[in-house]
């Protein structure tokens, strides 16, 4: 989700990021983490670190944090190089993927904890737990302890926890990650209204890319230490820069061929005696380079008849098929053996779907339906 | 009728009962009684024995016999009280010394890393091998006027005449911190050791320093294994005989010490019985009080 006004301070060059990342590389003894990576997030954002266990986005979040400082780089918070400060000196809070709850302390001391660390006067320390419980919707469970209340309830308490303090920045380190499918998209509307109603600039950390798209403004793909692609959600889905982030955000098709440049757009040789594909690419390409085209399984359309008004056609035979409810997926092999997914609402009744295994089908997508990718 | 199942579950369930019965309950009915006697010059030495060949009369006339004749006494005499007041001051301020020395003890081997740590536990166990008579003996041989410990400080130069430690409370104390040492150190390593160390840095990012995190988290939640230390330090110690007898001084009284002397150099049985069951219903406050720390935790941890 967008927020209802225009927000890309990533797109103007006057705006100020708060936090930036300046060719910071992060090395454990002969393991490079975080390999020179550059970076800027806005104020205001919710940003999304994105990517497979290892990659080295929970570190990246960690020295945000101030738990681990970079080896070579350095870490601008508002301008200011924030190396060395320890977590406790730093404006930024953190709410921890085990949630990290005091056991021994009531839910609103858990609350309270950093406010009373600040020495902030009772009745203030007072009214601040307060509003942020109610701001979690757990009133009714201030004084109970942590393991007297539920995983979901657990989870708000953290936040509210890290959110207390009004930190500049708030870190979340899979914050839903322990959450069951259903409480956890609840969860990611309501992270998204708090960071909408507190102005909080949020960076999460997460694996789960649906999670992602969901809650972020943008989102940072990464891959063994660097960022591959940084876009919002929609960009990063539609034109991914690598057949990585295709493959890793979503479902996607990729056929790969010698490229063949005609009119600004990119043929495809993908397969001897076929028509060449068509696709668009932003890229200059050079004839008979090897490209990657990716095209995502519900732009692939499926029929029994060779549509006349394709630029990409190609023919196979239903290989399996995944119902999944709303949408079924068609494993189409073409006669090279090569598996192409094409996805299809289920807009009429399973009895009468059109196709079945072993029928003979024609795929189809159009040249804007698909990005070329070079790698 | 009972099932087969609620039969094994009874015979299960009675195990420590039975256990507790023949080696607690008995043991302290049989002392209790003699408690209640009269010393005499017999074989065992008190008065009245029970006689199941004279019958119900036989039990009417034991039971007439018995009285708190003994537990008056104690009373009368101020050396009881006294030995008892002073078994306590000893035993809580050894308690307080070995949780000064433990807690740091288990706090280095809950933080040290993974490979070291059984090498750790056994180094804290590994005392246990030695017979704990020989080990306390041992420290006669430090802690003598011209022991190792006066030898080592004198060659230093440290001091220039002998310190007088063997035969006063320090060494009592010593001996008993020494002694029970790991009964601190192993709980509170457990307790330190599950410690999730997400927690201490979530203390540190909300504004704590290590210092106030350490004493906000990480003391908060190890208090149990400092209650559970300390009473298992705290039990044994308030009945300490041995360590007193042969590291302490003519000065130093505790009550285990006057419970000897009762039983085998007056062979008073009947007296030394009642300044044993006086010793248990002292004992069994902080008893009931470590098993109710234990319970909590329990509950705790569901």
């Amino acid at each position: 989700m967008t927020a209802p006004t225009e927000f890309h301070p990533w797109n103007d060059p006057q705006a100020k990021p708060l936090i930036r990342f300046q060719n910071v590389t992060k090395r454990f003894g002969e393991f490079t983490a975080i390999d020179k990576i550059s970076l800027d997030i806005f104020a205001k954002e919710f940003f999304a670190l994105l990517g497979p266990s290892g990659c080295g986005k929970t570190t990246l979040m960690r020295m945000l944090a101030g738990f681990e400082d970079p080896t070579e780089g350095a870490i601008l918070l508002d301008g200011a190089d924030i190396a060395g400060v320890p977590p406790n000196k730093r404006a930024t809070n953190m709410m921890f993927q085990s949630y990290a709850l005091f056991p021994h302390l009531s839910v609103f001391d858990n609350v309270a904890f950093g406010l009373r660390r600040d020495r902030l006067p009772k009745d203030q320390v007072q009214a601040r737990a307060e509003e942020m419980i109610a701001l979690v919707q757990l009133g009714p469970f201030a004084n109970r302890k942590p393991h007297q209340i539920s995983g979901g309830q657990r989870q708000r308490v953290a936040l509210a926890r890290a959110l207390a303090k009004a930190p500049k920045l708030l870190l979340l380190d899979e914050p839903l990650g322990a959450l069951d499918k259903k409480l956890r998209q609840e969860t990611q509307f309501e992270l998204m209204d708090i960071q909408e109603k507190t102005g909080t600039t949020f960076v999460i950390v997460t694996h789960d890319q649906e999670e992602a798209m969901t809650v972020a403004s943008r989102v940072a793909v990464m891959d063994h230490g660097k960022i591959v692609q940084v876009a919002t959600p929609d960009a990063i889905y539609e034109t991914p820069n690598s057949t990585y982030v295709a493959d890793f955000i979503g479902d996607v098709n990729i056929i790969s061929g010698g490229a063949d440049p005609v009119d600004g757009k990119i043929g495809i040789d993908w397969a001897e005696g076929q028509p060449p594909l068509t696709g668009i690419c932003e890229q200059d390409i050079a004839k008979g380079e090897t490209v990657f085209m990716a095209v995502r399984p519900e732009k692939v359309a499926i029929s029994s008849e060779k549509p006349a008004d394709r630029s990409n056609v190609v023919a196979g035979k239903v290989h399996d098929i995944a119902y999944l409810g709303n949408i079924s997926t068609y494993y189409v092999q073409l006669s090279g053996g090569q598996i192409i997914k094409a996805q299809t609402a289920n807009t009429r009744r399973i009895a009468r779907r059109d196709f079945t295994w072993e029928d003979d089908v024609w795929l189809s997508w159009t040249d804007t339906a698909g990005v070329v990718l070079r790698q | 009728m009972w099932g087969p199942y609620l039969m094994r579950r009874f015979a299960l369930i009675s195990i420590p009962y039975l256990w507790l019965l023949a080696l607690f309950l008995v043991p302290f009915v049989i002392v209790f009684k003699i408690s209640l006697s009269d010393i005499a010059l017999s074989i065992p030495p008190y008065t009245p024995q029970f006689d199941p060949s004279a019958g119900w009369p036989g039990v009417t006339a034991f039971l007439s016999d018995l009285d708190l004749e003994n537990f008056v006494f104690l009373t009368t005499d101020d050396l009881y009280w006294r030995a008892y007041l002073s078994s306590l001051q000893i035993a809580v301020t050894s308690t307080v010394l070995t949780l000064l020395v433990g807690y740091p003890l288990a706090y280095g081997m809950a933080n040290a890393p993974d490979r070291w740590r059984p090498t750790l536990i056994m180094l804290v166990i590994l005392p246990f091998w030695t017979s704990f008579l020989i080990r306390v003996y041992s420290w006669k041989g430090i802690l003598a006027g011209s022991g190792y410990l006066n030898q080592f400080l004198l060659g230093m130069g440290v001091i220039s005449d002998p310190l007088t430690i063997l035969n006063t409370n320090t060494a009592v104390y010593i001996g008993i911190v020494y002694t029970y040492l790991p009964f601190m150190v192993l709980p509170i390593y457990a307790a330190l050791e599950r410690l999730d160390g997400s927690l201490l840095e979530a203390a540190e990012d909300l504004g704590c320093s290590r210092k106030s995190a350490f004493w906000l988290v990480t003391v908060p939640l190890s208090k149990p294994g400092i209650i559970a230390g300390s009473f298992l330090v705290f039990i044994p110690a308030l009945g300490e005989f041995v360590i007193p007898d042969l590291l302490g001084g003519s000065k130093t009284l505790m009550i285990g010490k006057v419970l000897f002397e009762e039983f085998d150099k007056n062979r008073d049985w009947p007296v030394a019985s009642a300044v044993a069951v006086i010793l248990l219903l002292i004992l069994i406050i902080p008893i009931i009080l470590f098993q109710r720390n234990e319970q909590k935790q329990r509950e705790a941890e569901q």
